[in-house]
Formats: C-alpha cells, sequence, structure tokens
C-alpha cells in the first residue's frame, strides 16, 4: 500500500528535507509508526505520550481533517492522500 | 526587516480593528523567495477570543493548497492582541511553525493609536525587525517611512 504523506516546513528535518514522503498503514496510527520508521523522530511530534493526535497539528486524509473521521483509528486505503500541517495558533 | 506596501498594512490593522475584541488573524502569502507580502488573506479565528486565536483547520488546509498551487510561501502571518502590547506572547513563541514568516504583531488595545510590530521566531528565539511601509514593491528601496525602527537590534 502507498499513501502520499506531506510534510510541513518545520518537520522537513525528519525526511531530510523531503516534503512528500510514502508510507504504509490500514489506519493512520499503523501509518505514523510506520513513517517512524523509516524518519525517526517524527512521530513523536504528530502523538503524544498517551496515544493520542497533538492538539495543534493537523492530519487532512484526502483533505478532511481526522478530527472528524477517527483520528488515529481513521482508515486508510491504498492511494489515499495524507496532509500534515502545524495548527497556526496563539494567544 | 519586514518590507511591506501600504494597502497590505492598512488592511493588517483594518482586519485587527473590525474584529476588536477577538483576536484577529491572517496571512499574507507572497512569491516563493521574494520575501515580498504581496497577497492579503484575511483568516477566521475559529476560537472567537479575545485572548486566542486559530485558523480553522479546513480553511487553512484550502489556503496552504493554495499557496502551494501558486508557488506561494506565508511571508507575513498576522494576529492581533486586544489587550496587551504588539509582542509575541509565549503561546505565540511556543506555537510558531513557520521559521521563514514575519510574524506581525497588531495591537488594538488604544482606539486612537495604531501598534503594529513584525518579528521572526525561529526555534523559540523571537528576533524584532524593522517595518517599512512603502507605496508600491515596484520602485526599488526608497521607503516611504519606516514605521517602526525597533530599539534593541
Amino acid at each position: 500500500m502507498a499513501i502520499e504523506v506531506r510534510i510541513p516546513t518545520i518537520l522537513r528535518t525528519y525526511t531530510g528535507g523531503q516534503k512528500a514522503v510514502e508510507g504504509d498503514g490500514d489506519t493512520l496510527d499503523a501509518l505514523f509508526a510506520d513513517l517512524d520508521g523509516k524518519h525517526p523522530g517524527l512521530r513523536g511530534r504528530l502523538v503524544t505520550d498517551e496515544g493520542a493526535l497533538h492538539r495543534f497539528v493537523n492530519v487532512y486524509v484526502n483533505d478532511e481533517d481526522v478530527r472528524f473521521t477517527g483520528a488515529l483509528e481513521t482508515k486508510l486505503n491504498d492511494g489515499d492522500s495524507v496532509t500534515i500541517l502545524p495548527a497556526v495558533a496563539g494567544g | 526587516m519586514l518590507t511591506i506596501d501600504r494597502a497590505t498594512y492598512d488592511a493588517i490593522v483594518a482586519h485587527a480593528r473590525a474584529d476588536h475584541p477577538d483576536e484577529a488573524c491572517g496571512v499574507v502569502a507572497g512569491p516563493a523567495g521574494s520575501d515580498q507580502p504581496a497577497r492579503f488573506i484575511a483568516m477566521m479565528n475559529a476560537e472567537r477570543s479575545p485572548t486566542f486565536y486559530r485558523f480553522d483547520s479546513g480553511e487553512q488546509l484550502k489556503v496552504w493548497r493554495e499557496m502551494d498551487d501558486r508557488d506561494e510561501v506565508p511571508v507575513v502571518i498576522y494576529h492581533s492582541h486586544t489587550a496587551t502590547e504588539a509582542y509575541p506572547s509565549r503561546t505565540d513563541i511556543s506555537f510558531a511553525s513557520e521559521p521563514d514568516a514575519h510574524y506581525v504583531l497588531v495591537s488594538t488595545r488604544d482606539p486612537e493609536a495604531v501598534e503594529f510590530r513584525s518579528f521572526r521566531i525561529v526555534d523559540g528565539v523571537v528576533g524584532e525587525e524593522p517595518v517599512e511601509v512603502v507605496e508600491s514593491y515596484l520602485f526599488g528601496h526608497s521607503p516611504a517611512e519606516v514605521v517602526y525602527d525597533c530599539p534593541n537590534q
């Protein structure tokens, strides 16, 4: 299964500068574990120690915010496109 | 140094005043590599709060994708502070995720005075920069005025 994952500028240090990488997984959780194997440290920027998606990272599968599709349990299919964008926020 | 044209500067200030007492936020996109804030994009503050802002995630995807299609980057990311100074808060610093952007802060705490300042925030370190307002980007380096020449450079 090949899933394209678009990486934001701030996380490209983990991917050797690449703005898109490929990964595999039935769910978003599995995909992140797969990506972490190839790009160590990447998963830690996306998932908290408690195993939840970081509150200020937006992840989209085929343009849908995964908060509405099951977060880390979101099911993935071959050819899906995942985009990661750090939330733009402040106070 | 942030070089910005008068129309964009005015648009940012107008947006901040219009949304007061909530924080206003947005982006000014520019061609990749140009460092020129050319295309003003007011964003919705999904928090609708006087002390916090956050881009709506769906809108952010749309805008970021559009910038990518147009070979643009977010040259300026701006937001307003409604009761405090135009300086990045601890939250602003910890959430700054675009290392190449100029972070513009506008304070609307005083209805009579405009506070418009610009900063670079990289790896948790804030550095203020002067703001140069030009009438147009076409005519080289003759600024109409330097709006804010920060004291400690």
